[in-house]
């Protein structure tokens, strides 16, 4: 099993998680050309050893995380919100909760 | 090469089994080959195989990294069909499953290819009228395929959990020419038949490095030194993207995830079939081997990964599905399980292409399908290498089709490789 430390629930077996996949891709604009709308959707880099990826704690708080992980030994190096506003939206009201 | 025949064991019977041959020769590599491919799986050994029998050629080398068939060749569940629907793949497989029932003759080797029908459970109408679309069109193209109702079933396999409320079975389809076969025997019948025919083989012999002049491949630098090939075929699924990126080539339409099997202590004859389940979130497949053990597996890890092991909630997953089919399993022992590391496609269909070099040639992302198409994948690919043009029927497992809308995708799954299972 791998544990993920997940930054609002705190750590959690993957099984908890949906798997994203490759988090380095970044998507053009709607009208950007077809090439490069090709190789953002069906091009990997498949990194074998440490990668970004997106997991999505769907049996917790469904929050999508970028997870920085070794394909080879599955040790994870970080763990984070992938939406910065969504995670300061949820410390604020984390927050709020303490006064 | 000695004949393996009748009188071959007789004769090795009164001489106190003193007088077999090896069956391939363990050379040192040579500076130089016309072709060299990469990888001693059964697609690398297959192609080397055709390579010199349909095509004359005789100065080929094979490199394997381990030892030969170690990799996924010994890390499935050895089942061989051709119930594919889509324009390319119906063909291909079809080829396959022919060259499968000819392959112990071809090769003078015994590769315990059993016929003993590939049977897919039916839970829904809907599953009912996809499987009469896909068999309906697999009869239509020259292949075989039959639904069977429920009393058909029942009738050949009893022991199914017919009580099933949340998956009642309604029925299955079937191919009676498909089954399994004996993986280790394919492997060493390749490589004997190659080996005889004055293919090197060569283990232990990992590809560190690529040297590339004006567009071509010029040497591959190894764990046995340096190797300068005219022609280079890579098929070393699961790390293709590896040997990809050695080459300067950059990205490819390929993640690379694990697969687990599993095999059970030995039984008494208990399944004569192969049987697939399939349904909602399950995904399972079970036939028995000639020794008794139960040999089945699941879904995919569902994260990428490129490490040879396991994980357990697939452990979990596959237990569940065994046991919910098959209730009778209920107490067998897990004897081993293993994993392999895939490549898993953008649409879940494979490549046998040229590439951006010119003398580069390409067999990957055979996703979950590697082992029944390993004599069609050898055969065409073997074809593309000697003629430098691809047969009609692989001529859209190129790296280009989705730039072009073609999308070989059998599941109707989307660019996303971990749903191809």
């Amino acid at each position: 099993m791998i544990r993920i430390n997940c930054p609002f629930c705190g750590e959690r077996d993957h099984s908890e998680f949906g798997y994203g996949g490759d988090a380095s891709i970044e998507y053009p604009a709607l009208d950007a050309s077809m090439d490069e709308w090709h190789d953002a959707i069906f091009l990997r880099e498949n990194i074998c050893g440490m990668q970004s990826e997106t997991w999505h704690h769907v049996s917790g708080c469904r929050m999508w995380l970028i997870v920085e992980r070794d394909t080879m030994t599955h040790q994870i190096k970080s763990v984070r919100p992938a939406h910065d506003a969504n995670a300061a939206v949820l410390a604020d009201l984390a927050a709020g909760d303490q006064s | 090469m000695n004949r393996y025949s009748a009188w071959a064991v007789f004769k090795n019977g009164l001489t106190g089994q003193k007088n077999w041959t090896r069956q391939w020769r363990d050379p040192e590599p040579k500076k130089a080959y016309d072709i060299v491919i990469v990888g001693a799986g059964l697609h690398g050994l297959a192609t080397a195989y055709y390579l010199a029998k349909n095509h004359g050629l005789r100065n080929i080398a094979v490199l394997e990294k381990g030892w030969l068939g170690g990799g996924n060749a010994g890390r499935n569940t050895t089942i061989v069909r051709s119930n594919y629907m889509m324009p390319g793949n119906r063909q291909f497989y079809e080829h396959s499953l022919k060259l499968w029932e000819n392959l112990s003759h071809e090769l003078n080797y015994n590769v315990m290819f059993s016929q003993r029908y590939h049977v897919s459970l039916l839970h829904s109408p809907a599953a009912r009228d996809a499987a009469a679309r896909r068999y309906n069109t697999m009869r239509l193209t020259g292949s075989d395929g039959e639904l069977w109702d429920l009393a058909t079933l029942k009738a050949e396999i009893p022991h199914l959990n017919y009580d099933n409320a949340r998956f009642p079975i309604i029925g299955a389809a079937v191919q009676k020419r498909a089954g399994n076969a004996r993986h280790d025997a394919v492997a060493w019948g390749y490589a004997r038949g190659a080996d005889s025919l004055g293919v090197d083989i060569i283990q232990n012999c990992e590809v560190r490095g690529v040297t590339r002049s004006d567009g071509e491949i010029s040497a591959l630098e190894t764990s046995r030194g340096t190797i300068a090939a005219k022609k280079v075929g890579f098929a070393v699924a699961g790390n293709t993207s590896r040997l990809w990126q050695m080459a300067g080539l950059g990205r490819l339409p390929i993640e690379t995830h694990k697969l687990q099997a599993f095999v059970s202590e030995p039984l008494k004859p208990l399944l004569d079939h192969v049987v697939v389940f399939g349904v909602g979130g399950a995904h399972f497949y079970i036939s028995q081997s000639d020794k008794g053990g139960m040999v089945f597996g699941g879904d995919l890890d569902w994260y990428k990964s490129y490490a040879q092991r396991g994980n357990l909630p697939i452990v979990q997953d596959v237990a569940e599905c065994a046991t919910s089919i098959m209730p009778c399993l209920g107490r067998v022992r897990l004897l081993r399980h293993w994993s392999g590391v895939m490549d898993m496609s953008m649409d879940g269909s494979a490549f046998i292409c040229k590439t951006p070099l010119q003398n580069l040639y390409l067999n990957a992302g055979w996703n979950y399908g590697g082992f029944k198409a390993s004599p069609a994948s050898g055969w065409y690919f073997a074809d593309l290498i000697a003629n430098d043009r691809p047969d009609p029927v692989i001529a859209n497992l190129d790296l280009d089709r989705f730039r072009r809308g073609v999308n070989i995708d059998e599941r109707g799954a989307g660019p996303d490789p971990k749903l191809h299972g």
